[in-house]
């Protein structure tokens, strides 16, 4: 690692990327993420990478479809009205079995919504968030050293599983500076054996394809695909816990609101309330295991987001609602202060939901 | 001794096309110039979604399988990710190259992204059964325009080498037919250049083909073909509409 | 303020309040303090009011976002008036008082009236009112100090600005010195 710079995660996004061997961006402005497609367009042709701003988001995404089925790490970025349009192509990654990242610094919604951050793409962005079953892999980063080593991670697997991945972040990390190291190393490679580089007249040719006429064989690949989706839900978890070996309340949230909230499980840990935090840094595949267990030493969930309420439906699934789930929520580009989480927490702990 | 042969870089798989249209001619022209210019082992195709969807069957070389109206945007991916190899060309019929997929053309061309893209005009959707395309000409019955295509109420066809005549980043763009052997002829000439341009970094190069839709006209394949030269040709006339190298040249 | 300080930079947009936010957060990076810089951001930024949130801490930084600052550094009249009552009893607050005419209200808050852009105006350094109030600000807290300011200034201007380095450092000792 090398030396603690400064830097937006929307940037430490973009040079992480860079550094994970991607060299190819397509994207289209949007607040607030733009300081990505601007650091891109600055780097690429000094790395002699590929850095075009497309016509649409659609265009974009498509971009990145090509580029991905000829086995070289690609990206794209947006915000949540534009994810949306790139919302087919992605169903196209995910249906051609090709690996991509993009990046979505989300804006409150729905419609053209506002450019203040929000939380409330969260069931775009695990549930499918387009046509037909397919998931992807969402990671949630809480902080710029996060948005760059996050970076890293989702270019990984979606190599590792051919898939694409997703950074959910919002307008607040993308554009919060913090300290950052950036990685020094080589980035991992992949064999692609599946990729488009021309047959070479050495091979069969390799068809990268969604289109399935017969329903027998798009269920095959549906069930082969689901068979890998499983091994990732078992292997590729990640979450943080904080303060949870003797806590009766225990808070899930991520991205910055897990920030917001750390503030308040000091304050409720300073009045004696025995409070800690599940911070589930992918949102799929979902912490679902150290959800279940906490269900069976704590008294309740505090589920804090910044939607009229998504995650916390993953929540009530992963703990089979044993125990009651309450929500601390703003929305619309609000960010709860750490005031309202504390006195949702005193709530909880005196004896519920008032 | 002359012995008419497959093309190398066809497949043997049967194609899926109904009698009569022209959509076979075509892609055996295709195969002929990757042959004929040995660059089947570094030919990408992007198939469109529309009757040539499969095209990824039937060719050798490797093949991905666009989103409706993208391929221009997928086969630009496929270009930048490696543009000394990679000669890429899209396949696509009018429903997808001049209605959904208008700005990933025209987007490409002002880039003069260096890519070739065939344009099978047919003037109707023919892999959903029939309705009216962006080419489809006035007064012409299809499925959605039952009594005609009314252009009051409708609009008028897109002319699509006309339109990007006027794109800067256009390198050359050729209407051509494949209704009787001369045209066959021309059409092969054209789709060549294209290809060759792109060898040679000219970028951007269209070939339009003005086909038949014997089935979906609801004509037999030689009275689609009578209908093609009395009606498509005159509204869609053939020839170079674009040529800067020419131009300059001269 | 025992060992985090949490300091809200609020002013117009043009003024170089994130800049000279951006400067303090590199200056504790630099001290190998936990920092964190949060900017608002949109419309808003272009002419009308800009702030930053700005976290220097010896622990690591929970929300990035202070909204109950212990230091608040008030560049125009509208941030005095929407942030005073938001500073934490004890905290401080820094005034540029060519521009705000009134008085801070509070009386629990220690307040630092600096001519800031009188000051810069007279030295011919018009746009660096932000760095005068800064180098007080500097001086009066003591978990940031005046030491070292050579190493993140070099950080925050860039290298194609370079002679702007010795303009800076003598708006932030004018602030210092005031």
């Amino acid at each position: 690692m090398g030396e603690k710079v400064l830097m937006k995660g929307n940037e430490a996004i973009a040079e992480a990327a860079i550094r994970a061997g991607c060299l190819h961006y397509f994207g289209y402005p949007i607040t607030p993420q733009t300081e990505i497609a601007a650091y891109m367009a600055k780097r690429m042709p000094k790395v002699g990478g590929v850095f075009l701003q497309a016509e649409s988001e659609i265009a974009a995404i498509n971009m990145v479809l090509g580029v991905a089925a000829t086995g070289k790490r690609v990206m794209t970025s947006s915000s949540s009205p534009g994810v949306s349009l790139k919302s087919e192509g992605i169903s196209y990654i995910a249906g051609s079995d090709v690996p991509a990242l993009i990046v979505n610094v989300q804006r409150g919604g729905p419609g053209l919504g506002g450019i203040q951050p929000s939380q409330s793409d969260y069931f775009q962005a695990v549930k499918g968030g387009s046509h037909g079953d397919f998931m992807k892999i969402v990671l949630a980063p809480s902080s710029v050293q996060e948005m760059a080593s996050l970076t890293s991670t989702a270019f990984d697997l979606a190599d590792k599983y051919r898939m694409p991945a997703m950074i959910l972040a919002d307008g607040t990390m993308g554009q919060m500076m913090e300290p950052v190291e950036l990685p020094e190393t080589e980035p991992n490679t992949f064999d692609k054996p599946w990729a488009l580089t021309g047959t070479k007249g050495e091979r069969k040719h390799n068809i990268v394809n969604s289109l399935y006429l017969k329903p027998e064989e798009l269920e095959k690949t549906n069930f082969e695909r689901f068979a890998r989706y499983k091994t990732i839900e078992e292997n590729e978890v990640l979450y943080e816990e904080y303060l949870m070996d003797d806590a009766e309340i225990c808070v899930v949230s991520f991205g910055i609101t897990a920030r917001v909230a750390k503030n308040a499980i000091v304050e409720a840990r300073a009045k004696g309330i025995k409070v800690g935090m599940i911070r589930p840094i992918t949102l799929w595949p979902f912490p679902k295991k150290v959800l279940r267990a906490a269900a069976d030493k704590c008294k309740a969930f505090l589920s804090v987001e910044m939607n009229m309420g998504q995650m916390i439906e993953d929540v009530k699934l992963a703990t089979e609602c044993k125990k009651p789930v309450y929500l601390c929520n703003r929305t619309g580009g609000m960010i709860p202060s750490p005031e309202e989480v504390l006195a949702k927490i005193v709530e909880i702990n005196e004896g519920g939901d008032k | 001794m002359v012995v008419f042969e497959k093309p190398k870089t066809l497949t043997d798989a049967p194609l899926h096309y109904c009698p009569g249209c022209t959509h076979g001619i075509i892609h055996r022209l295709v195969a002929e110039v990757i042959d004929e210019l040995g660059i089947d082992g570094r030919t990408i195709g992007v198939a469109p979604v529309g009757c040539s969807v499969m095209a990824y069957d039937y060719f050798t070389c490797d093949f991905i399988q666009a989103p409706h109206g993208r391929a221009p945007a997928v086969a630009t991916g496929v270009k930048r990710a490696d543009p000394e190899n990679n000669i890429v060309f899209t396949y696509q019929g009018d429903g997808d190259l001049a209605a959904i997929g208008t700005a990933e053309t025209v987007h490409a061309a002002a880039r003069r992204e260096n890519i070739t893209v065939i344009f099978v005009n047919n003037a109707i959707y023919g892999m959903t059964g029939g309705q009216m395309a962006p080419t489809t000409l006035p007064g012409q019955v299809t499925q959605t325009s039952p009594y005609g295509r009314d252009v009051e109420t409708v609009g008028y066809p897109v002319k699509v080498c006309e339109l990007l005549q006027n794109v800067d980043g256009a390198a050359y763009l050729e209407r051509v037919a494949v209704n009787n052997p001369a045209n066959v002829k021309k059409a092969k000439k054209a789709i060549k250049k294209a290809f060759q341009n792109q060898l040679e970094g000219k970028g951007f190069s269209l070939v339009e083909v003005v086909s038949t839709c014997p089935t979906n006209w609801g004509l037999t394949p030689q009275k689609a073909l009578e209908w093609l030269e009395e009606n498509m040709i005159p509204y869609y006339p053939l020839g170079v509409y674009k040529d800067i190298y020419a131009e300059e040249a001269k | 303020m025992s060992n985090t300080c949490n300091i809200l930079f609020a002013g117009f947009g043009g003024q170089g309040i994130l800049f000279a936010g951006k400067f303090v957060a590199y200056k504790g990076l630099l001290e190998n303090k936990q920092v964190s810089w949060l900017p608002s951001y949109g419309p808003e930024m272009r002419g009308g009011t800009a702030n930053c949130s700005v976290i220097v801490s010896d622990e690591p930084i929970g929300s990035p976002i202070v909204g109950k600052p212990d230091v608040l550094v008030a560049m125009n009249l509208p941030s005095l008036d929407k942030y005073e009552n938001e500073v934490v009893s004890g905290g401080k607050i820094f005034v540029d008082s060519t521009l705000i005419s009134r008085k801070v209200e509070r009386t629990d808050v220690d307040v630092y009236y600096i001519p800031a852009t009188s000051i810069a105006n007279e030295q011919g350094i018009s746009t660096l009112a932000n760095m005068i109030i800064t180098g007080k600000l500097l001086k009066e807290v003591p978990m940031l100090g005046f030491d070292g300011i050579d190493a993140p200034l070099s950080k925050v201007v860039s290298a194609r600005k370079a002679h702007l380095l010795e303009v800076n450092k003598t708006a932030l000792k004018l602030g210092y010195d005031y």
